[in-house]
């Protein structure tokens, strides 16, 4: 190594020194160790037994796990996609050139910079079965009052209620998708004009294909987000009713702080993990035969 | 490509549509903080909040309607041993200067007969009105006053009720604090406002430092492992809260922050995977003669990293600090997880903690508490805008 590389390595490490050490403290060893407790019957109270793989195969066999993994799987179902259509809906109608852009923009972003506890205690009233001004609205447009549910109170009702919050906070990816469609060189669809193709054609051929990479990573953010939601549930539903809203993090959550059982929150988590890593992976399996790079 | 007048009066009436669907949850929560407790359960909901006044025993005050009263009735003065009590009774049942009173004797219920004098005629239609009173029900002061009114003495106004607000941040309580031999109370919420603050600037502070710090190692210097590293950093990225929450509160606890304010603002001195990444991707824009002219005039890669880079890259780290602030003060989990005392607490745990509490009926104080806890940020946000919407578009764009 010439000394000129051996000072550039030393003042490298130095730079990313302070990274090193929060890197080791707040990200490896509880990495590591929580893969450890996760074969442990760990209290955090008491020294953290092994026990093998006991925690996983009782996961297995753990009815509120399965129900807590469905009940995630289906917001991220149906709430992913339709916040997706959305907020590139919204990001195509803005991209139109139409005056006042500027002032929309903010309209339709501002709710995705509402604080979490907030956002969940205005819902709670605005989705409440009685005074609720849903309920009203809907009221107003001709449903029946014996047909307007409860919304949070009612299990059939309590998960779209959560996925109608949650398409209201869709503007942070909508943004991104608007930046997104901006970039699009302008000569793509002057030459499609020339050809003579339709709106609808342009969306379909150079639209989505060009705003595909951003697309993906949309996607990717809004796997990684919908398995990590807990806030909505323990704040406006603890999971509730009939554990319709108990949702993934929410039970880990409950079974690390409440019941103290962290081994098994581990395992827990480490299955998360995977599954995160998983979709991830299918995502860009799949998108490296539709996503289009422009390289 | 600007579209033809037609579509683009569809794409604007869309957009109009759309917006109004965004903000109506907005006008939802101001109104309700503004709106007087009697108000907030009303079906069909009052769209404004209205104040009533009224003259009660002689004076002209805010007032609660309370009830209408269906038939005529009579306002009357007794004594009842050494006090003087006021009642209502319908008409029928006062006579020749004597009120029929139901009195309640152990279990049952009897009629007494007791000399009283009139005050007033109220006919039916009237209202049963009670002084508005400011103030939370533990509060000390002198019970409501009340009367009855005619419809048409009754001025009703547009009214915002602002005491919500007032009343929002004293119903979290008090904290009593010590100062040498000076004993204070502080509204429970401005302590919860202070605790966030602490967390949100010195984490801003934290993570702008730290990260670019890091970010310059990664962008600027040239050393053996140093793409293999940043590999590594990116990877972190991938790590869910939930996987690393459990031993972390055992470093925690360790140390002896659980229950304080550490653990949510000393890791942000140890930069953060997502800014690293945002700020090397600047740093690695800025042309490299400029370091180099720097170097040949002397500089250290520390002069180099202060003097030269960091003024360059204001709007990154706006970027950074403004991100991190926003995440500080919505950040939930960590305070949920981390905090123990309520004098502790941040605006997120607050909030949630007095919810839990009050929940279900005090909305008006709870759309007010929200009101409060979500302006800040809008304010932010539109002082930001552009840094923001940029930040945003940046992170989208590079994958």
């Amino acid at each position: 190594m010439s000394p000129s590389e051996r000072r550039n390595l030393r003042n490298g490490l130095l730079f990313i020194s302070p990274w090193i050490i929060g890197f080791c403290v707040f990200m490896l060893y509880p990495t590591l160790a929580s893969l450890f407790f996760s074969f442990c019957d760990y209290s955090v109270l008491e020294r953290p037994v092994w026990i093998g793989a006991e925690n996983y195969s009782e996961l297995a066999s753990d009815g509120v796990f399965w129900v807590s993994l469905g009940n995630t799987a289906y917001y991220a179902v149906i709430a992913l996609p339709l916040g997706m259509m959305l907020a590139i809906g919204i990001a195509l109608l803005l991209n139109t050139k139409v005056r006042g852009m500027a002032v929309y923009r903010t309209i339709f972003f501002l709710p995705s910079i509402v604080p979490v506890v907030a956002m969940a205690i205005l819902w709670l009233w605005i989705l409440n079965g009685r005074y609720g001004v849903l309920n009203y609205s809907l009221s107003l447009l001709g449903i029946p009052a014996k047909a307007l549910p409860a919304w949070l109170e009612n299990k059939h009702w309590a998960m779209p209620a959560l996925i109608l919050m949650g398409l209201w906070g869709i503007g942070h990816a909508m943004v991104i998708y608007l930046a997104g469609l901006q970039d699009i060189p302008v000569h793509l669809y002057e030459s499609a004009d020339i050809d003579g193709a339709s709106w609808w054609q342009k969306t379909l051929h150079i639209t989505l294909p060009m705003l595909s990479p951003t697309i993906y990573f949309n996607l990717i953010m809004g796997i990684i987000g919908t398995f990590q939601i807990f806030a909505a549930p323990y704040i406006m539903t603890s999971g509730g009713p009939e554990r319709a809203t108990h949702f993934y993090t929410f039970y880990l959550y409950n079974l690390a702080f409440e019941d103290l059982r962290m081994g098994y929150a581990c395992a827990m988590a480490w299955i998360l993990f995977l599954i995160i890593l998983g979709l991830t992976l299918l995502a860009t399996k799949v998108s490296a035969k539709h996503v289009h790079y422009e390289r | 490509m600007k579209p033809s007048p037609p579509k683009r009066i569809a794409v604007h009436a869309l957009l109009v549509a759309g917006s109004l669907v965004f903000i109506f949850p907005f006008v939802w929560l101001i109104t309700t903080s503004l709106k007087p407790v009697e108000q907030i359960m009303k079906m069909p909901p009052d769209w404004l909040p209205r104040a009533y006044y009224a003259p009660v025993q002689g004076q002209r005050l805010k007032v609660v309607k309370e009830r209408q009263l269906d038939e005529s009735s009579v306002l009357v003065n007794y004594a009842h041993g050494n006090e003087r009590k006021r009642v209502l009774l319908p008409a029928s049942r006062y006579r020749d200067g004597q009120a029929e009173l139901e009195v309640r004797v152990a279990d049952r219920t009897e009629t007494i007969r007791v000399p009283a004098t009139i005050e007033k005629h109220a006919p039916a239609g009237s209202w049963l009105v009670r002084e508005k009173l400011e103030r939370l029900p533990q509060d000390p002061g002198p019970p409501a006053r009340w009367d009855c009114a005619p419809p048409d003495q009754i001025e009703e106004r547009i009214e915002p009720a602002w005491w919500n607000y007032r009343g929002a941040i004293r119903y979290t309580g008090y904290y009593e604090g010590r100062f040498l031999w000076w004993t204070y109370r502080v509204p429970m919420f401005l302590v919860y406002l202070r605790n966030t603050l602490v967390v949100a600037v010195l984490g801003v502070i934290g993570t702008t430092l730290s990260s670019s710090l890091a970010a310059y190692g990664f962008a600027r210097i040239p050393w053996r492992g140093r793409d293999t590293t940043f590999l590594v950093v990116l990877s972190t990225m991938m790590v869910p809260f939930a996987v690393t929450m459990v031993p972390l509160y055992g470093v925690f606890r360790a140390l002896g922050w659980i229950g304080t304010l550490k653990p949510l603002w000393v890791p942000a001195f140890f930069g953060s995977a997502f800014n690293i990444f945002l700020l090397r991707q600047f740093f690695r824009t800025i042309p490299q003669d400029l370091s180099d002219a720097a170097r040949i005039d002397g500089c250290s890669e520390w002069g180099i990293f202060w003097r030269v880079i960091l003024p360059l890259s204001k709007p990154a780290l706006a970027v950074v600090a403004l991100f991190h602030f926003m995440w500080a003060w919505n950040d939930f989990m960590g305070p949920l997880i981390f905090l123990t005392r309520q004098d502790t607490f941040t605006l997120s745990l607050g909030l949630q903690f007095y919810q839990s509490q009050h929940g279900g009926s005090e909305w008006h104080f709870l759309m007010a508490a929200s009101t409060l806890m979500i302006l800040p940020i809008v304010v932010l946000f539109f002082f930001t805008q552009r840094t923001f919407i940029q930040g945003i578009s940046t992170t989208g764009m590079k994958n």
